[in-house]
């Protein structure tokens, strides 16, 4: 178990504007182009255009109440359950466009998959929680296909050997951080191309972080992992791109290690060494 | 740095008003003690097996029971049961999840209003829709009476029910690719449903009570009948004619008629309590 921070830095082309080109040498996932949010009147993003590159981990941070969530849940349209929401601009993922005409959002949603800042298991079992989306999108033809799929998943999130001899006991009397990592099981046993997270570690103590941290590098190989967070220390552990918001507006988005040590905006100097936010 | 200490006046009022609430508890639970004791001390002394074997003998012998009343009973429960529970929980999922909408806020006052129906007005209603149609009083038409009584009930605790189980949960099943629907029946309802139970069968328990629904639909029956289409024994209705009855010997049966409600109450809301909290501990809630 290496401590993330020591973790070698993926070499990635440097990007140069607040809205940098992609490198080359990584396929494009995500491609939003001048997305506006509104909450009825309320304008909470404005004209925001990024780029997210496959199987990389993009960050984004900023002040509370900057729209680094909203913006997250544009992704999935998530925001679509809320009264009043609409949304201008385009959101392509694999090129298609998320909020076209006659976009299939639940098939859309099982390629975007998502964890939550607050854990939220299902008050059944562990084995049910990580075997729901499985069943529900029929993804398995018997019993031991979806016991077989539930392992992976619970594998593939380093949960299995906390929980394999309790998979039938609730899922509730796991503890918070077993329960976030039970929340990315779940969400990863539909075999999703993209995993969203907002601030999946903020509800944590250090080492239950430590371990979703660690998880969030290893899972990269596999998917595209856009997070939510807070804290810039874990932006810049865990991430290989970081995006800076502020006040619903994309200010900076540039590669993790240059933006921490170089960045280009005043605005997110300031942010960074801690002179507002 | 030293507390300040609280003045004794303020320790005085405080004293007071607990002692005022605590008051009020013991003046809420006397009629409740009295009624409890009434009926059982009552009851008590007329109960045998005879009562529940036995249907009602003629005026003038001695002895018979409530047989043909408790069966009425149950099964004039059992059919508003039928009726009410789909459409009472199906009814609050919808409140609950379109609760913004004008119709929802609509249902929801005409609920409201339902429920503070007199019930006797909702036997007219029944005897109007049911009983002139058929011609005759039945049990079809009494647990449509009470099946009526109780949809308000279950739709509105239903709802409310619904509206507890936390938002990350529907935001959880989504994300998974589940459908609205989907999300609702598979993941919402369960989460909510040991309160469900428990509310069923509080409704369940509180129409099983009523008297005044029943006197023209189900009417009464002197003798042991499980037919739907005819008349139907109740305990509360045998319990009502017995009381205002003449004879000593019917006024110890309606005593002990009013236990045997009583109990078949009480077991009930017990059963909801276990099976609520078996659910619940299944969940490890």
């Amino acid at each position: 178990m290496n401590p993330p921070a020591r973790l070698p830095r993926p070499v990635v082309r440097a990007a140069t504007s607040a809205s940098p080109a992609p490198a080359a040498d990584a396929p494009l996932k995500i491609d939003v182009e001048h997305l506006s949010f509104f909450y009825g009147e309320k304008r909470a993003l404005e004209d925001i255009s990024i780029k997210i590159q496959a199987n990389m981990v993009t960050a984004f941070i900023g002040p509370s109440g900057c729209g680094k969530s909203t913006f997250l849940r544009t992704l999935n349209r998530m925001n679509d359950i809320i009264p009043g929401a609409r949304v201008e601009g385009r959101v392509c993922v694999d090129g298609h466009d998320i909020y076209g005409p006659g976009v299939d959002v639940v098939a859309m949603r099982r390629k975007v998959g998502m964890v939550f800042q607050k854990s939220n298991p299902f008050p059944k079992s562990i084995f049910e929680n990580a075997a729901y989306g499985i069943r529900i999108n029929r993804m398995a033809s018997g019993k031991s296909e979806l016991a077989g799929r539930v392992e992976e998943s619970l594998k593939q999130a380093a949960l299995w050997d906390e929980v394999k001899d309790r998979l039938h006991e609730s899922a509730l009397a796991l503890s918070g951080g077993q329960q976030q990592r039970l929340c990315i099981a779940r969400a990863l046993a539909v075999k999703p191309d993209i995993l969203l997270m907002d601030e999946p570690a903020s509800a944590l103590d250090p080492i239950a972080t430590q371990r979703i941290e660690e998880l969030i590098y290893q899972l990269k190989t596999n998917f595209t992992i856009v997070i939510v967070t807070h804290n810039m220390q874990q932006a810049a552990r865990v991430s290989d791109f970081t995006a800076f918001f502020w006040l619903g507006r994309l200010v900076e988005y540039e590669r993790t290690d240059k933006m921490f040590t170089n960045p280009t905006e005043k605005l997110t100097e300031d942010y960074l060494t801690g002179r507002f936010g | 740095m030293k507390a300040r200490r609280t003045p004794p006046a303020r320790k005085v009022l405080s004293a007071l008003f607990v002692a005022a609430c605590g008051l009020a508890v013991i003046a809420a639970l006397i009629p409740l003690a009295f009624v409890l004791f009434f009926v059982i001390s009552q009851g008590v002394q007329s109960l045998n097996l005879d009562f529940f074997l036995n249907n009602p003998r003629p005026v003038g012998e001695v002895g018979g029971g409530m047989a043909n009343a408790i069966v009425g009973t149950l099964i004039l429960t059992g059919l508003a049961a039928a009726l009410a529970v789909p459409i009472g929980i199906l009814s609050g999922v919808y409140l609950s999840e379109y609760r913004g909408s004008r119709f929802a806020s609509t249902v929801r006052f005409a609920a409201d209003t339902l429920n503070g129906v007199p019930s006797i007005v909702i036997g007219v209603f029944a005897y109007a829709v049911v009983v002139l149609p058929l011609g005759h009083f039945s049990t079809l038409a009494g647990g449509f009476a009470l099946g009526i009584m109780m949809i308000p009930i279950i739709a509105r605790t239903t709802e409310e029910l619904l509206l507890l189980v936390p938002n990350a949960l529907r935001e959880g099943a989504l994300a998974l690719g589940a459908t609205r629907a989907r999300a609702v029946f598979s993941v919402i309802v369960p989460a909510a449903l040991p309160g469900i139970i428990t509310g069923v069968v509080l409704a369940l328990a509180r129409i099983a009570g009523e008297t005044a629904p029943l006197l023209f639909t189900s009417f009464n029956n002197g003798f042991f009948s499980t037919s739907l289409t005819q008349p139907i024994s109740s305990i509360t209705v045998q319990v009502f004619t017995y009381a205002i009855s003449p004879y000593e010997d019917w006024h110890r049966q309606a005593w002990a008629g009013a236990l045997v409600l009583v109990t078949i109450v009480l077991l009930c809301s017990m059963a909801a309590r276990i099976a609520a909290a078996r659910v619940a501990r299944i969940r490890g809630q």
